[in-house]
């Protein structure tokens, strides 16, 4: 679809940026050590770190990917929601006091506690900068899709524009100033999705969703030519001649017949008024010919009952195949595994002054965190039935539904959407910074530096990186960026977590079996979904069957293939001497 | 470094870590293996499958509170 910028919008995002960044160079006078470029100086208070926590985890993939997919599949996108609150769990339960007590600046930091191996070190930022890297792209892809309606810039330009922000944010002043953008968009998020959802409520459901044009039930069709022009329905796309808006419901239960609205509506009766509907969906299907790609949104009739249940994109829940149920739990495996073994989230342990600062700081993330996720299902469903859905674009479900009550909010919800992408890459950009600059160059390749030094390596390492995310977002755009997530944390959880907890929970642990088991845990994990179904057909364009694995989520054999390598490796090498605790004692 | 099932603190929490494993396990087993029961509702509004996603959550932050509120060996 085409999207008309409006001045208001552009001036309330323009707002919220330049206030981001202007923070971000106020707090970047404060300190310029190492301490506070990586850790900020281990003294932000635990309920502002329990809210950065929300900042830096809600990212483009919880609120624009699991919105969308609610929005075109149902019930299915709150699975995610569950599965990455679950995450929160491990980290509280197990790893949250070890880590803060093991590490120093990086998540290699921990790992290498007891044994002071540089082979550790190597693996560790190797995995780092993998994960961080593969989380990016998802975070760039949205911030492209957001940029396209809200600016009427092309997508790339969001992504550049996301990219030159962050990049500015992290070397001006490192996690001081990343950890305070997080907590305001944190708070943020999760203050206006609370908004949008009263909004909802207060706006029940409607027959057509009281708008005119959208009760139109009839095929639409979207060509793109060989020579990038875009037809709609055979004719060129303009604004006069575009997709039609879609998501609408068809009928309301039979306590409202006669009536085409329900007004407002209590938190459950909305879930329970619209199980009893019947609501249209929009089903997309590709054809390619010598005129194009023609794609064509069919619209087909579904009840509420079947949307609200697993299955609408998990497909393979429902057809028995169990390939197809091994890679949906190989997925729900992974976002329970991945949370804690998430580098960008692991430092953010280091910046709170002790144990219990860093206990109580994840609960207040957990609290902040459930609260988004229970709301994520209103933002989708309540997008579903807006009659504002872009066909083409699961990801901008959430703008678009902000939209179809006022421009103004739109404009709030997609700046704020926006500022989400900015907290989150920068947690990562962070994260892959420290990797390169203190764990490659200062303990792998051994490059004495002064403490300025230090902080300079890490802010180029950062524009580096910056760069590289770029580059992906644009390459990826098409992708839902909840699936893209997906794959982050299958390698994180493959990479880092057997490490990690046997780490913890066994002392028979040795180094060689911590660097074989983050290495076959990311190069297993990596691996297979190179070799997996969805990237065969979403990334080279091949046939699916062609696919080297039998199922494309990797988290179910690797991340027990990283617990096995590491007792294996670790039995067959010689015990480890005993624990130096040098983290600890150079605080 | 110190074993973490040294603490007190730490092993209640670690059970109530596995507390959480089993409602998680048994909501995906649900999920793979029975999706229909999903569909029923017991409570009259919603459904099973909203139901206990929500308890889900719920039951994530309630542990959390009872983790801080709970510290043996204070």
């Amino acid at each position: 679809m085409l999207y008309e910028s409006s001045l208001l919008a552009i001036a309330i995002f323009a707002s919220f940026v330049v206030g981001v960044i202007g923070l971000s160079f106020f707090l970047g006078r404060k300190g310029q050590s190492a301490q506070a470029y990586y850790a900020a100086h281990g003294e932000v208070h635990w309920f502002v770190n329990g809210i950065a926590f929300a900042g830096d985890y809600l990212s483009a993939a919880s609120f624009l990917g699991i919105c969308g997919m609610i929005a075109f599949h149902g019930y299915d996108g709150f699975l995610y929601s569950i599965g990455f609150l679950a995450g929160w769990i491990v980290a509280l339960f197990v790893i949250a006091e070890p880590i803060k007590a093991l590490g120093r600046f990086t998540f290699a930091d921990a790992l290498d506690a007891r044994f002071n191996s540089r082979g550790i070190k190597l693996a560790v930022a190797i995995s780092t900068l993998v994960v961080s890297v593969f989380y990016l792209i998802p975070q760039m892809v949205g911030a492209g899709d957001l940029i396209v309606p809200l600016l009427g810039l092309p997508h790339w330009a969001g992504v550049v524009l996301v990219g030159v922000a962050v990049t500015l944010i992290v070397v001006t002043a490192g996690m001081v100033s990343t950890t305070w953008v997080q907590f305001i968009k944190g708070s943020l998020l999760v203050f206006f999705c609370g908004v949008l959802a009263a909004l909802i409520l207060d706006r029940g459901l409607a027959v057509n969703a009281g708008r005119p044009g959208t009760e139109r039930l009839v095929p639409q069709v979207r060509t793109v030519r060989p020579d990038g022009a875009v037809l709609v329905d055979g004719m060129p796309q303009s604004r006069e001649h575009d997709l039609r808006p879609v998501g609408t419901i068809l009928r309301l239960p039979d306590r409202y017949a006669g009536k085409t609205s329900t007004g407002p509506l209590r938190p459950l009766e909305y879930l329970s008024v619209l199980e009893d509907s019947s609501i249209v969906t929009w089903v997309p299907s590709k054809r390619v010919d010598e005129a194009g790609v023609h794609t064509t949104y069919t619209p087909v009739e579904r009840q509420g009952v079947d949307l609200l249940k697993p299955g609408g994109y998990f497909t393979g829940l429902t057809t028995g195949k169990l390939a197809d149920r091994l890679d949906f739990a190989s997925l729900m495996l992974a976002l329970f595994c991945g949370t804690a073994s998430l580098p960008h989230i692991l430092i953010r342990y280091y910046t709170v002054k002790d144990a219990a600062a860093a206990r109580k700081s994840t609960v207040v993330g957990i609290a902040a965190i459930g609260a988004f996720y229970v709301l994520t299902l209103y933002l989708g469903l309540g997008a579903m039935t807006s009659g504002a859905l872009d066909p083409t674009s699961s990801n901008m479900a959430a703008p678009l539904l902000a939209k179809s009550f006022s421009t103004t909010l739109f404009a709030v919800i997609s700046a704020i959407a926006f500022t989400t992408v900015l907290g989150t890459v920068s947690g990562l950009i962070m994260a892959g910074s420290g990797a390169v600059a203190h764990d490659l160059v200062e303990n792998v390749c051994g490059v004495r530096m002064t403490d300025h030094e230090k902080v300079r390596c890490g802010k180029l390492a950062a524009v580096g990186l910056g760069v590289v995310a770029m580059a992906l977002g644009i390459l990826f755009r098409s992708f839902n960026v909840s699936f893209l997530v997906g794959w982050a944390f299958n390698i994180a959880a493959s990479a880092n977590l057997p490490a990690l907890v046997m780490l913890l929970f066994w002392p028979r642990t040795t180094k060689q079996g911590i660097i074989a088991a983050v290495t076959v845990g990311m190069a297993a994990s990596l691996g297979w979904i190179l070799l997996s179904a969805d990237t065969f057909e979403k990334v080279y364009g091949w046939d699916r069957e062609a696919s080297l694995v039998p199922f494309s989520q990797p988290g179910l054999v690797t991340i027990p293939l990283g617990f096995f390598v590491l007792v294996a490796v670790s039995l067959l090498s010689p015990r480890s001497p005993p624990p130096v605790n040098r983290a600890r004692g150079s605080r | 470094m110190a074993s973490p099932e040294e603490s007190p603190g730490r092993r209640l929490g670690l059970v109530f870590f596995w507390i959480y494993v089993a409602l998680y396990a048994g909501f995906m087993g649900l999920v793979l293996f029975r999706p229909d029961l999903l569909s029923l509702r017991p409570f009259g509004g919603v459904n099973l499958a909203i139901a206990s996603g929500m308890g889900l959550i719920a039951a994530a932050f309630g542990l959390a509170l009872l983790s801080l509120v709970v510290r043996p060996g204070r």
